[in-house]
């Protein structure tokens, strides 16, 4: 890794170039770990966990209730096994449902309470200087004029600080972690949670709901436009340490948010869990942009290791007009268990879903979407792109259902799938339900190699094979990578870039 | 666990009406069948694979009685054709409208007459590509089938016969209920034509399995009975060697369900294996085509291609899959599924699935549901084109793609015949 030590430095290549490239040649950069004392709960869920954590966050009664509800119904649940996912049984008794670093048992005051080597665990992270100097917080360092992100970063179990709060209060936005809108807001987190991803609703997010430590929380005001883009960053630094977050977002009539979501985990030989529900409810004329770059620790080659990654994402479309577009790339985890999907209940009512999703050496991905047509004249878009290298097996699974009176209602479906090498596995598992005629629904799916002549001729204009893959490859996922707020498309294209090293020659 | 008892239970209830009567070598094979019938039991609702079909009509002891179907003056299918005429009537051998069992370059018998004997080509495959059609998705009804047919036809083609060989299966009991099984052996270099039509019985649980040599061709047309309220699933297998051909077509119109499975494999490099079906609803009608096509072999090609006029609560269900192996280089995988939404009521429900292991291959499937496209409609009024006529044309274009996989011209014009007197009897 420490590479660029050893490289020479040209003439007229600056050492930015160099250090981006050798950044790039990292296998998985993210897998450091932090050596930070933690407080642990007991390994395993009980009862008595889910009381432990809602104390540990303070939490009202109702809350408490409703974790136990939770709880109580996931017991008698199945784990789910439709998926075209090989995996070996999950002890969900040897894990930690519950790890806080122990800086924060009183939690800071102010961001520069906070441990600084959390800090320095997200400087590694690349989360942008600006937002560690107002972690830090400097006075003044919120520059007029510059494209500006707020972050709630999520280390384990905890929020450990958001930024540019006071700016987004000015604007009437609530941005904050869940258990502090549980405390500070309960009447909208009474109101919303759960609302969209019922606490029954599937094995994982059940479990979610009875032991989800922390997340994050939006509540976007009637006719704002958030002043910013918002960002959740979440890291899984302890080892055998399940994490759970709950994110909701609420954008009121006629408001805009576009929401960045990033991840990372360390390297550990251990397979850990991640079982995430992400509620978005969209109001009239409101609109909701929700963009993953999902970059949990893959495994090794062999498949050793890596993120089991069980998420329920899924938005309402409540009001009319309400807009949502999901944009997901997802290259890490070794299992990927994903379907952010959209009830398009209002009337006019528009969901889009864009992905990338990269498996390779031993990486297993089923995902796609829900489009859920309910209301009269909705429209959705999907676009999925599914490349599969090593040994690794890719899955688009999809539902377009167009309800009775979802009438003049309108889908586009196009699902792609790029092999390379001949040991993975590409599959392609929609389903369509039309219940009407006056919809319109097209679903096309296509499955093919990289193409010889595409890598004939940039090979002949001097880039070596794995370049020429990428570039190929960047290519054919360009529909999904111009989804994505600036910043996110370009490290999403590196990432497409190193996700794929070592699957050719 | 509760949910394979219901399976069980269910199977029981309905083995309580068959009798089982092994004997022969065809007694070894019912046998084994039934012992792995009796580990699954019936289909369920809750089956992914029956998602959209419920079985329960299928499962049920006893068949509901049915009307039957007046063709008025429509003649029956094939009629202009020269064929080898095979009747059934209502799953009973008719030996006085049959034609003798007798044509040069195929050999043809009875199920029910070759049960006895000892050893039979058939036992190399009755059973045995049902059975080998269990994975990954286990389909019952057909094993109840191998277990417990009544009759059928045993078929080895040996050369490329003079005609078509048609089996006819009439109906003329309100409450018949049948089970048949034919086996039919293609060897290389043949090539042959299977004509099969009629409703058969108020059910009718039909499996053909289909070996088809290297360098073989067989085609396949089907017109399923017209009785509005019959019910049948069938099951064709087909094991498909190199350098051969399997095409075929099916068309549905009325029945209050049908479901058609069809489980190919190619096994041999270069060979085609083509299904189309076109299926008319109207009213209380529920038509399921599943497809399972695996590629096992290179340079393959395959083409599913599924279209549905559907009006007045109509329900159309498309499942198919297109499953590439690996090492199954140079695949051509072609699946299309579409309906044609004639009002608001009717449904079209599909899975178009691809699961593919080998990176060299094209395969690419649609699938598109919509109302006739009222811009096309208003260009032939404006031409002076009536209405219902301007529908009916709209309609065979849209079904045009699936017939069009019939190579025979006669066999296709008897087909389109039959669509346009179906859609003259059921004008908007």
């Amino acid at each position: 890794m420490m590479a660029e030590l050893e490289l020479e430095v040209r003439d007229g290549v600056d050492r930015e170039t160099i250090e981006t490239v050798a950044a790039m040649s990292g296998t998985y950069k993210y897998g450091w770990s932090t050596e930070i004392e933690m407080d642990y709960a007991p390994k395993g869920v009980s009862e008595d966990i889910v009381r432990l954590i809602s104390a540990k966050n303070e939490e009202p009664e109702w809350m408490l209730d409703w974790r136990l509800a939770a709880y109580r119904r996931w017991v008698q649940m199945e784990e789910p096994s439709w998926a075209m996912l090989n995996y070996p049984t999950i002890d969900y008794q040897d894990q930690y449902y519950y790890a806080k670093p122990k800086s924060m048992a009183v939690k800071p005051k102010s961001l520069d309470e906070v441990d600084p080597k959390i800090l320095a665990t997200y400087k590694k992270l690349g989360i942008p200087l600006k937002e560690q100097l107002i972690l830090a917080g400097v006075e003044g360092a919120e520059t007029a004029g510059e494209r500006k992100v707020a972050v709630d970063a999520v280390f384990d179990s905890v929020s450990v600080g958001t930024t540019f709060k006071a700016e987004l209060a000015k604007a009437g936005v609530i941005f904050c972690s869940i258990s502090e809108a549980i405390k500070d807001h309960p009447e909208l987190v009474k109101k919303y949670l759960g609302s969209v991803v019922p606490q029954s609703d599937n094995f994982f997010a059940t479990l979610n709901s009875a032991v989800f430590s922390d997340g994050s929380f939006v509540y976007i005001p009637p006719g704002t436009r958030c002043p910013m883009e918002l960002s959740t960053y979440f890291r899984i630094n302890a080892e055998n340490t399940g994490q759970f977050e709950r994110t909701l977002i609420i954008a009121d009539k006629g408001s805009y948010v576009s929401y960045l979501e990033g991840c990372t985990a360390p390297k550990r030989d251990t397979n850990q869990l991640h079982a995430a529900v992400v509620e978005l409810v969209i109001l009239e004329d409101a609109e909701v942009k929700y963009s993953t770059v999902q970059n949990w620790y893959p495994g090794d080659e062999n498949g050793l290791g890596g993120i089991y990654n069980f998420v329920t994402k899924r938005a309402d479309c409540r009001g009319d007009r309400a807009k949502v577009m999901w944009t997901q790339v997802e290259t890490g985890s070794a299992i990927t268990w994903k379907y952010p999907s959209c009830i398009l209940r209002g009337d006019d009512s528009q969901g889009e879903f864009y992905s990338i999703a990269i498996a390779n050496n031993a990486q297993q991905a089923d995902t796609g979407t829900k489009m859920v047509h309910l209301g009269k004249r909705t429209k959705s878009r999907i676009v999925s792109k599914g490349i599969s290298a090593g040994r690794a097996q890719n899955t688009y699974r999809g539902l377009v259902s167009m309800h009775p009176k979802a009438t003049d209602s309108r889908n586009y479906t196009q699902c792609d799938s790029l092999l390379i090498g001949d040991k993975c596995g590409a599959h392609t598992v929609p389903y369509i339900e039309v219940k009407n005629n006056s919809s319109r629904v097209e679903h096309e799916a296509t499955t093919s190699k990289v193409d010889d002549d595409q890598l004939f001729y940039c090979r002949s204009r001097g880039m070596d094979e794995e370049e020429a893959v990428a570039l190929v490859v960047n290519g054919f996922c360009k529909e999904v990578l111009q989804a994505l707020p600036m910043e996110f498309a370009m490290e999403a294209q590196s990432l497409v870039a190193i996700s794929l090293e070592g699957s050719v020659g | 666990m509760a949910v394979l008892q219901a399976k069980l239970d269910a199977l029981q209830a309905r083995l309580a009406g068959l009798s089982f009567a092994p004997q022969g070598w065809l007694g070894a094979a019912r046998a084994e069948a039934l012992t792995r019938l009796t580990a699954m039991g019936l289909p369920g609702k809750r089956d992914e694979y029956w998602r959209y079909t419920d079985p329960t009509g299928l499962n049920v002891a006893a068949a509901t009685p049915v009307a039957l179907f007046d063709p008025r003056d429509e003649p029956p299918p094939f009629d202009a054709i020269d064929r080898l005429k095979i009747v059934f009537v209502d799953g009973v051998f008719d030996p006085t409208q049959s034609d003798a069992l007798a044509m040069d370059g195929v050999v043809i018998e009875r199920l029910a007459g070759a049960e006895g004997a000892d050893i039979h080509w058939a036992s190399g495959l009755y059973g045995v590509l049902e059975a080998r059609g269990q994975n990954p998705v286990q389909r019952p009804l057909a094993t109840l089938n191998s277990a417990f047919a009544s009759d059928g036809v045993l078929i080895r083609v040996t050369a490329t016969p003079s005609k078509p060989i048609s089996l006819i299966y009439q109906q003329k009991s309100e409450t018949s209920d049948v089970i048949l099984h034919n086996c039919i052996k293609v060897e290389s270099g043949a090539e042959v034509i299977l004509l099969e039509n009629g409703a058969a019985a108020a059910r009718l649980n039909h499996v053909t399995e289909v070996e088809i040599a290297d360098n073989a061709r067989f085609h396949h047309i089907r017109a399923q009975g017209r009785a509005h309220s019959r019910q049948s699933n069938t099951h064709l297998f087909a094991r498909i060697g190199r350098n051969a051909a399997f095409k075929s077509f099916t068309m549905t119109a009325n029945g209050k369900l049908t479901r058609n499975d069809a489980v190919l494999e190619l096994l041999g490099a270069d060979s085609v294996a083509h299904v189309a079906g076109v299926a008319l609803g109207d009213g209380a009608f529920h038509h399921d085509d599943t497809v399972f096509i695996t590629h096992a072999a290179e340079r393959c090609e395959s083409r599913q291609v599924f279209k549905k006029v559907l009006k007045n609560g109509a329900v159309g269900v498309f499942q198919g899959k297109i499953l590439v192996k690996q090492g199954a280089q140079k695949t051509d995988g072609y699946q299309i599924s579409q309906a044609l939404l004639l009002d608001g009521d009717s449904q079209f429900l599909a899975k178009p699935e691809l699961e593919i292991y080998a990176d060299d291959v094209k395969c690419s499937h649609g699938s598109t549901s919509g109302a006739i496209d009222e811009t096309a409609l208003f260009y032939l009024r404006s031409r002076g084109v009536p209405l219902r006529e301007a529908q009916s044309l709209l309609v065979l274009a849209f079904l045009a793609e699936a017939i069009s996989e019939i190579e025979d011209e006669v066999i296709s014009d008897d087909i389109r015949q039959r669509l346009q007197s179906w859609l003259a009897r059921h004008e908007h």
